[in-house]
């Protein structure tokens, strides 16, 4: 069997192209995505455990259909925002939204 | 090693090169709209993962939820938003180079703990009688985790009204 | 009966009541100033009476049970200081004589300090409303409870006092050139020395109440008479003498000041300064014999420190009040004041009461108190009267030749009056009866209580040894009494008989009824005072005053409270020489002219100088007390300019260099380096630090992940 720790790794790296996105991107979709990407690393966590730590129990496979629960619901939010966001300003640059600065 | 093992590393390379390969075309393309496509690359490569790890049910919900509800959802806002669509505009902000290196560096940590770890993996034999019993889930959710299961619910209800009263064109 | 006794505390809030009411607020009307004072003291008076009564209906009852009332005043640690009011017939018999002598002065004063006329006093009211005070004091005193009660009061006599000696001090700005800049400044000394000079008592008698206290944890009489305590008291010992014997010999200080014995005496001369109800009121009457009465109420004390220290302190006593009675009668005979004559006597008698006192006659000592009060009373208002009546005269002669008549003229001088019998009609008999009275004719009241205590010295001198105390005392007494009757004899033949030797003396007129109605009334008493305490051979009324004082302490081998028969020897021989006195000195001076040289300084030479002198105790007590004071003062003060004042004046300058310094440290280095500094470096580093609040959520979570990443490395490599 692949051993659990390559699992881990692969989901590692996802999280952190995830958290590269989130920091890095201009376009608020792109953020967006970069954190679906984070979120299903964790999942892919959450069901490497499972597998291979308690298999005979279903609570990884418990927590990630809650966590896509979530992750839905973030992203129909998140999305509703950012078209109102477009609307009042023309743009989803996340850098020009800094009204909240000093 | 049997066949069938050198298979899983097979499909698990494949898929590993789907994801993260995936993962990092949405992080690079300066399209958005590729980067929405590369997004379901790889979350189609995270379907094979599960299915690899035969949580078939969640592979169905992954791909259900995530390729088809999310991602399309996402095409939809790329197209409805096309301020950034420009090709010769930078993608990225300043601190690009920064965020770089301190997501590499985390990566790099967590992978050194990660393989040093011994992980308390579970015996032979459970390894090999996985319980994958989908109604077992369904009474699982109903069952012990009935409260956060309704919780769930009215969160996406929230969600729901929440995105209609924030999408909605507001007369003024 | 208990009605009168629980009015007790209201005969001294009444007083004390109205000498309020005067000076906060009636002062500007002088007749309802007045009025209140005289009504406040009737008020006093009948309750007092009501007392005395009550005090007298309940017979034998009030030796066993006195009436009594105490209040906590002081909780001091574990013991707590008690003030109240005490009746017992020692009491009422006080009661009976002060507030009532209290009132006829008052009534006295309205005359005296010119109600309604044109030379009114400018301080009317303020008089009224201190003797007020005064009288408030005195019936306090009397009905004192404890030590410390009788003590406050006490002080309060001695502040009002000062305050009446010292009355004409004041210089009304209106009324400037009325006034005699050298009586201003008499009063002043006067009023002064009689204050240090009774201090000295107070102090005494202060220390006697703190080792009291110190032994006993009690200040109540009643407490402090107890047999066991007393004994307690007699046992230990303080300096090698008995604690009873040392706390009554300071007791007995504080009595020295009060009732000016020798040789703290010299003050009350000078207090004839004030005004003459003053004079009368308090310096013969009442305070000055308030020394005596303290003896009296704590006579158990002086009786338990002499049977503890062999006699001793009742022997001071005695000794003091025998030096005391007859060397103040001998300065009498050469005084030319007629007040101060007056004041001499009242030492002289004070001295018979301290020696009554001494040898255990206590009885007799408080009878001679209470009719003292009421002849000493009467003759220094006769003598007030006079001057009144002279001063008058001497205003006239001034108005009618135009000029101010000679400014050294002193209405006091007995020989610039005469003949003023014919002109002042009520004032003279009544000035005789009280004359009598003193000297101690038949049946007079001065003979009765005069003759008992020389009855007593003398039994006693039989009884004991030939040489004994008594002796002593028996020939002090009868020598003062030729004396006085002398020195008495004198004054009414200067005042009186011949011609006048002045204008003044010449326009005297009589004073107003306001005046002498209270010196016939006092005149009745100085005639009758001795039915109190006839000697016990007279039937039915014989010995009274022993029946109703004698026991109020406890009768031992030396408190005789028995009533004497009357001595054949003893009063043939007062009478004598009394009457013989009088005569004499009266017949002698009768024709006195001015300018001549008086009989007694042509017969007594130098003696009469150095009576005339007063035995030079005053220039005494300036060569050993002042002097050296004054001089100790001058040095004090060159040391406080030059050492002090230096010194002050160099930490002065040393602190003016180092506020200098710090001033412009403070501004410097405090203010501009690291107050404003501290200011500028958060300024900056806040405009700096701001910088990091970009608004922008990616900056944000860069944060978030760095430190994720160094808290990872932390926690992994650490």
């Amino acid at each position: 069997m692949i051993p659990l720790y390559w699992w881990l790794i692969v989901a590692a790296a996802l999280f952190c192209i995830g958290l590269y996105a989130v920091l890095s991107r201009k376009n608020a979709i792109a953020v967006l995505m970069g954190i679906e990407l984070m979120l299903n690393a964790v999942n892919l966590n959450l069901v490497a455990f499972w597998r291979y730590i308690t298999p005979q129990a279903l609570t990884g496979q418990v927590f990630a259909i809650f966590v896509i629960t979530v992750a839905a619901a973030e992203a129909a939010v998140g999305l509703a925002i950012f078209i109102s966001v477009y609307r009042m300003h023309g743009s989803i640059n996340v850098e020009k939204l800094d009204t909240m600065r000093w | 090693m049997p066949a069938d093992q050198i298979v899983r590393y097979i499909v698990f390379l494949i898929l590993t090169v789907m994801t993260l390969g995936g993962a990092l075309g949405v992080v690079v393309s300066r399209n958005l709209f590729h980067s929405a496509l590369f997004l379901v690359l790889s979350f189609a490569g995270v379907v094979g993962y599960y299915v690899l790890l035969d949580a078939g049910f969640l592979a169905a919900v992954q791909l259900l939820i995530y390729i088809g509800a999310i991602a399309i959802l996402i095409l939809f806002a790329v197209m409805l938003t096309r301020g950034l669509m420009d090709k010769r505009q930078s993608q990225h902000n300043q601190q690009w180079l920064i965020a770089a290196l301190v997501a590499l560096l985390i990566f790099v940590v967590l992978a050194v703990v990660l393989w040093q770890v011994e992980w308390p993996v579970a015996s032979e034999q459970a390894l090999a009688s996985p319980n994958v019993s989908v109604s077992q889930l369904g009474q699982e959710l109903l069952g012990p985790y009935v409260i956060p299961f309704e919780v769930a619910s009215v969160l996406l209800l929230v969600a729901l009204i929440g995105a209609v009263i924030l999408a909605r064109e507001t007369e003024s | 009966m208990d009605f009168f006794f629980n009015l007790a505390p209201l005969a001294i809030l009444v007083p004390l009541l109205m000498f309020a009411a005067i000076i906060l607020f009636t002062h500007p009307n002088n007749r309802l100033s007045s009025s209140l004072a005289i009504g406040g003291i009737a008020f006093s008076t009948i309750i007092s009476w009501g007392i005395v009564l009550a005090t007298i209906l309940s017979g034998e009852h009030i030796w066993e049970e006195t009436w009594q009332i105490s209040i906590p005043w002081l909780p001091a640690g574990t013991s707590v200081l008690w003030i109240g009011l005490e009746v017992d017939s020692l009491t009422a018999a006080m009661l009976f004589m002060v507030p009532f002598v209290c009132m006829l002065i008052f009534i006295y004063s309205q005359g005296y300090m010119n109600l309604g006329k044109p030379n009114q006093d400018p301080r009317y009211s303020r008089f009224f409303a201190y003797i007020s005070l005064f009288a408030a004091g005195m019936i306090g005193l009397v009905l004192s409870g404890s030590l410390l009660l009788l003590f406050i009061f006490w002080e309060l006599m001695g502040l009002c006092s000062y305050l009446l000696i010292g009355f004409w001090s004041f210089r009304d700005r209106d009324t400037e050139d009325h006034i005699d800049e050298a009586q201003v400044k008499r009063a002043r000394a006067a009023a002064l020395k009689a204050f240090l000079t009774t201090r000295i008592g107070d102090v005494l008698l202060f220390s006697g109440m703190v080792l009291l206290w110190a032994y006993t944890g009690t200040l109540n009489f009643s407490e402090i008479f107890q047999p066991e305590v007393l004994e307690h008291l007699a046992e230990i010992t303080i300096w090698g003498l008995p604690a009873a014997t040392v706390i009554a010999l300071l007791v007995f200080g504080g009595a020295v000041g009060k009732s000016a014995q020798f040789p703290l005496h010299v003050w009350l001369p000078d207090a004839m300064e004030g005004p003459t109800p003053v004079s009368a009121l308090i310096h013969a009457a009442t305070m000055v014999a308030a020394g005596v009465y303290l003896v009296a109420r704590t006579y158990p004390l002086f009786v338990a420190g002499s049977v503890a220290g062999d006699g001793s302190v009742l022997a001071v006593v005695a000794v003091i009040g025998a030096i005391t009675a007859f060397f103040g009668a001998t300065i009498g005979l050469a005084q030319n004041d007629i007040k101060r004559v007056l004041a001499y006597s009242t030492i002289s008698q004070l001295g018979y009461m301290m020696m009554a006192l001494g040898i255990g006659a206590y009885v007799a000592a408080v009878f001679h108190l209470l009719t003292h009060a009421f002849f000493k009373a009467l003759l220094f208002l006769g003598s007030g009267s006079v001057i009144h009546g002279v001063e008058h005269g001497h205003h006239e002669i001034a108005h009618h030749s135009d000029h101010h008549g000679d400014d050294d003229f002193n209405p006091n001088d007995m020989k610039t009056m005469g003949g003023l019998r014919h002109r002042m009609p009520r004032t003279f008999w009544t000035y005789i009866i009280g004359t009598l009275a003193l000297v101690g004719w038949l049946p007079f009241a001065g003979f009765w209580s005069k003759d008992e205590i020389l009855g007593e010295a003398f039994h006693l001198w039989r009884e004991g040894g030939t040489f004994s105390l008594p002796l002593w005392v028996w020939l002090a007494g009868t020598l003062g009494a030729l004396i006085t009757a002398l020195y008495m004899g004198r004054q009414i033949g200067l005042v009186f008989w011949g011609e006048p030797r002045h204008g003044a003396a010449e326009h005297a007129h009589e004073s107003p009824h306001s005046m002498t109605t209270p010196l016939i009334v006092l005149a009745i008493f100085a005639v009758i005072g001795g039915l109190a305490n006839l000697p016990s051979n007279v039937p039915l009324v014989g010995g009274e005053l022993h029946h109703f004082i004698g026991e109020v302490h406890e009768v031992s081998e030396v408190v005789h409270s028995e009533a004497l028969a009357l001595n054949a020897i003893v009063a043939g021989l007062s009478t004598v020489l009394a009457v013989g006195g009088l005569i004499f000195g009266w017949a002698i001076y009768r024709n006195y002219r001015v300018g001549e040289v008086e009989p007694f300084q042509r017969w007594l030479g130098p003696v009469f100088t150095l009576l005339k002198n007063k035995y030079y105790v005053d220039e005494l007590y300036r060569a050993v007390f002042i002097r050296p004071t004054v001089w100790l003062a001058d040095i004090s003060f060159r040391f406080d300019t030059g050492v002090i004042d230096y010194l002050v004046n160099l930490v002065g300058r040393v602190t003016r260099v180092v506020a200098d310094f710090g001033g412009v440290f403070d501004a410097k280095v405090i203010d501009s380096t690291l107050v404003d500094g501290t200011g500028k470096v958060t300024n900056s580093f806040g405009g700096w630090l701001r910088q990091t609040q970009t608004g922008r959520v990616q900056n944000y979570v860069l944060v978030i992940a760095v430190t994720v990443l160094l808290l990872l490395g932390l926690y992994l490599y650490l």
